[in-house]
């Protein structure tokens, strides 16, 4: 009955205000089209970037985003209990990750926490082993190699690039396994006397994370190298400077913003990584993503692992503002 | 031998290394494929055959996975496409002011890692369908449809960049001129800017696809109960492995490298006759010049 009421007494105040409405809604469609933006863009155009636009950032970037933190913060319930007096925020998730489960025989959740800190120190590690291979062949590319050479080379850089993530660390399951090429190379030269478990070791693991991300360290540095101008190189040679002050007076410095931007890439893809160390990875060492993916399936988490991801997501934007203090530079030299 | 051929022998020893390092796992992996051997491996050579692409039409999870992944990629396709589009024209246009706010906003998915983009999109979806009390069949909950929206939040940041190196070489005036003579705004998008954006709209779509195809860490999360190739390929790989996958490689490699090639050549083609069109224009604007300047030189 009540809800008769209410739909009638809705017509009525529609009926009451429509015409005011009409005049109203003219005047605002008028006033709507006197804006710069749709005058420049005309209604239909303006309204397609302005709906494409802002289901992108707020309902696809932001809000997500935004959801997930607040998730992180609330307990583990069931679907029923959503919403009822259990739904409080909470810090249970993160201090697990600290402390563990209250009543275990450790004061710290060892297990997570070193699993944390390996994955942030190998990708550390990664980062700077995959700088120092990179550097030279992009200077190469860039300043040295002629024409068709360079073009030759980047083509062969870039197509290795296409093949997939999971397929590269199949191929290092496949070099590094007992069988695998490596095995066989190194007994034949006889540097080993059996076959080396080179997974059970990581090897292959940190091998394989290192090749995954090369190409989107040496694609900044490249374009970074490139735009210096090379008389400048031959300006410092002629003032007789050795060849490695004129890398770190002349070229490194110019080429700055396309290190900070190799670095950050590398970093945040490797410590995000999830193939690799699920593929690679030996039966007893972990990957800190392979702990978030555990909480979202088999340990049926879901607020523990946002929580986990959101611890993930902070330690590379303080990475990358790290890396913006170390070399100087600023966010969109950086994200070019 | 002067220290310079040392130099050059050093460097060129270590390119050759780099690309061997590059490439041999792929080769390794390719053959492999084709080695009679149960376990993907290239030594002991146990013979050659073709046998294990056979066994990968057999291995129906596999295609499934394949038949996905191929949907997902045209989802994204049409959903990356037309968002990155309209964020580019967007930041050629937003107040001065609010550009880099914008610009860090628009970016920031391609600054975080995959898996965080998955579970962001996979709670928060899981959240409006609770509020929209959905069922579990509807779109709220559908893998299919997580994976292309997920996927899509860091595709359209890559498609979008494309997109802004594309309009920074546009020529404002070719609007103006349009509407001056009398066409409509609308006119102007689809008779202009839709075709000056043309090459872009095509590599955009291009890239988006390929990295759609080949994204494992927000895929893992938003799929759930279905599958694509690459949720498929990690779970069998994990599981213990026979040179089927490699067979998989094998044609996945020959496929991606005939796309990159034939995109990367018509991609230098475009650039080529670009470069060569301004030249052209430069040429006669100085000789304009030329003109103006020698007429007046030439009444005196």
């Amino acid at each position: 009955m009540s809800e008769f009421i209410g739909i009638f007494l809705a017509v009525l105040l529609a009926i009451l205000i429509a015409p005011h409405a009409q005049e109203h809604a003219d005047r605002i469609w008028a006033a709507v089209k006197r804006i710069n933006f749709v005058q420049r863009n005309g209604v239909f155009i303006s309204t397609y970037l302005i709906v494409a636009v802002v289901a992108w950032t707020v309902f696809m970037i932001i809000l997500p985003q935004l959801y997930m933190v607040d998730f992180s913060f609330r307990f583990n319930l069931l679907p029923a209990e959503i919403g009822g007096p259990k739904d409080t925020y909470t810090l249970e998730q993160y201090s697990y990750l600290l402390f563990g489960r209250a009543g275990d025989e450790d004061a710290m959740n060892w297990l997570h926490l070193r699993v944390f800190g390996r994955t942030i120190l190998v990708s550390v590690l990664v980062t700077l082993f995959d700088f120092a291979i990179c550097y030279p062949i992009a200077y190469y590319m860039a300043q040295v190699a002629k024409g068709g050479q360079a073009r030759l080379l980047f083509l062969c850089l870039i197509l290795p690039f296409w093949v997939n993530e999971i397929l590269r660390a199949f191929a290092f399951k496949i070099l590094f396994g007992t069988g695998g090429v490596a095995n066989v190379v190194l007994i034949w030269l006889g540097m080993l006397d059996e076959p080396f478990d080179f997974l059970k070791a990581d090897v292959g693991l940190y091998a394989g994370l290192s090749y995954a991300y090369l190409l989107l360290m040496i694609f900044p540095l490249f374009n970074a190298v490139e735009s210096l101008d090379h008389n400048q190189v031959e300006a410092a040679r002629d003032l007789g400077a050795p060849w490695w002050r004129i890398h770190f007076r002349v070229v490194m410095p110019h080429a700055k913003p396309g290190i900070a931007s190799g670095c950050t890439m590398v970093f945040m893809l490797c410590a995000g990584a999830l193939a690799a160390p699920q593929i690679l990875g030996g039966p007893s060492s972990l990957w800190f993503t392979q702990i978030i993916y555990q909480w979202f399936n088999t340990g049926g988490n879901w607020p523990r692992g946002s929580a986990y991801a959101f611890v993930l997501l902070l330690i590379c934007i303080v990475f990358v503002m790290a890396v913006m203090r170390i070399f100087k530079v600023r966010f969109g030299e950086i994200a070019k | 031998m002067n220290s310079k051929t040392v130099m050059k022998i050093v460097v060129s020893f270590y390119v050759f290394l780099f690309f061997a390092y590059l490439f041999g796992p792929l080769l390794m992996m390719a053959a492999s494929a084709f080695n009679v051997s149960t376990f993907p491996q290239v030594a002991p050579w146990e013979g050659f055959t073709f046998k294990w692409f056979g066994a990968l039409a057999d291995n129906g999870a596999m295609v499934d996975g394949i038949i996905n992944s191929l949907w997902i990629g045209l989802g994204v396709i049409c959903l990356s496409v037309p968002i990155s589009l309209a964020a580019a024209l967007m930041m050629t246009q937003i107040y001065q002011r609010l550009q880099p706010i914008y610009y860090l906003i628009v970016i920031s998915p391609v600054l975080m890692p995959g898996i965080i983009l998955g579970i962001s999109t996979l709670v928060f979806w899981d959240k409006l369908g609770v509020l929209a009390q959905a069922e579990y069949e509807s779109i709220f909950y559908n893998g299919m449809f997580l994976t292309v929206v997920g996927q899509s939040t860091f595709i359209s940041a890559y498609c979008m960049l494309i997109f802004l190196a594309r309009l920074q070489r546009f020529d404002r005036t070719q609007e103006e001129a349009a509407l001056d003579l009398g066409a409509t705004h609308t006119q102007v998008f689809w008779k202009i800017l839709i075709p000056f954006l043309r090459p872009a709209i095509f590599s955009a779509a291009v890239l988006a696809f390929l990295t759609s195809f080949e994204n494992y860490n927000t895929t893992v999360f938003t799929i759930q109960a279905e599958s694509t190739l690459t949720t498929v390929l990690s779970g069998q790989i994990r599981l213990g492995t026979k040179p089927d996958v490699s067979a998989l490689a094998v044609i996945i490699i020959a496929v991606t490298l005939v796309t990159a090639s034939i995109y990367e050549v018509l991609r230098r083609r475009e650039m080529a006759r670009e470069e060569a069109e301004r030249e052209a224009v430069q040429r006669a604007e100085a000789a304009a010049d030329l003109a103006l300047t020698a007429k007046p030189i030439a009444a005196s």
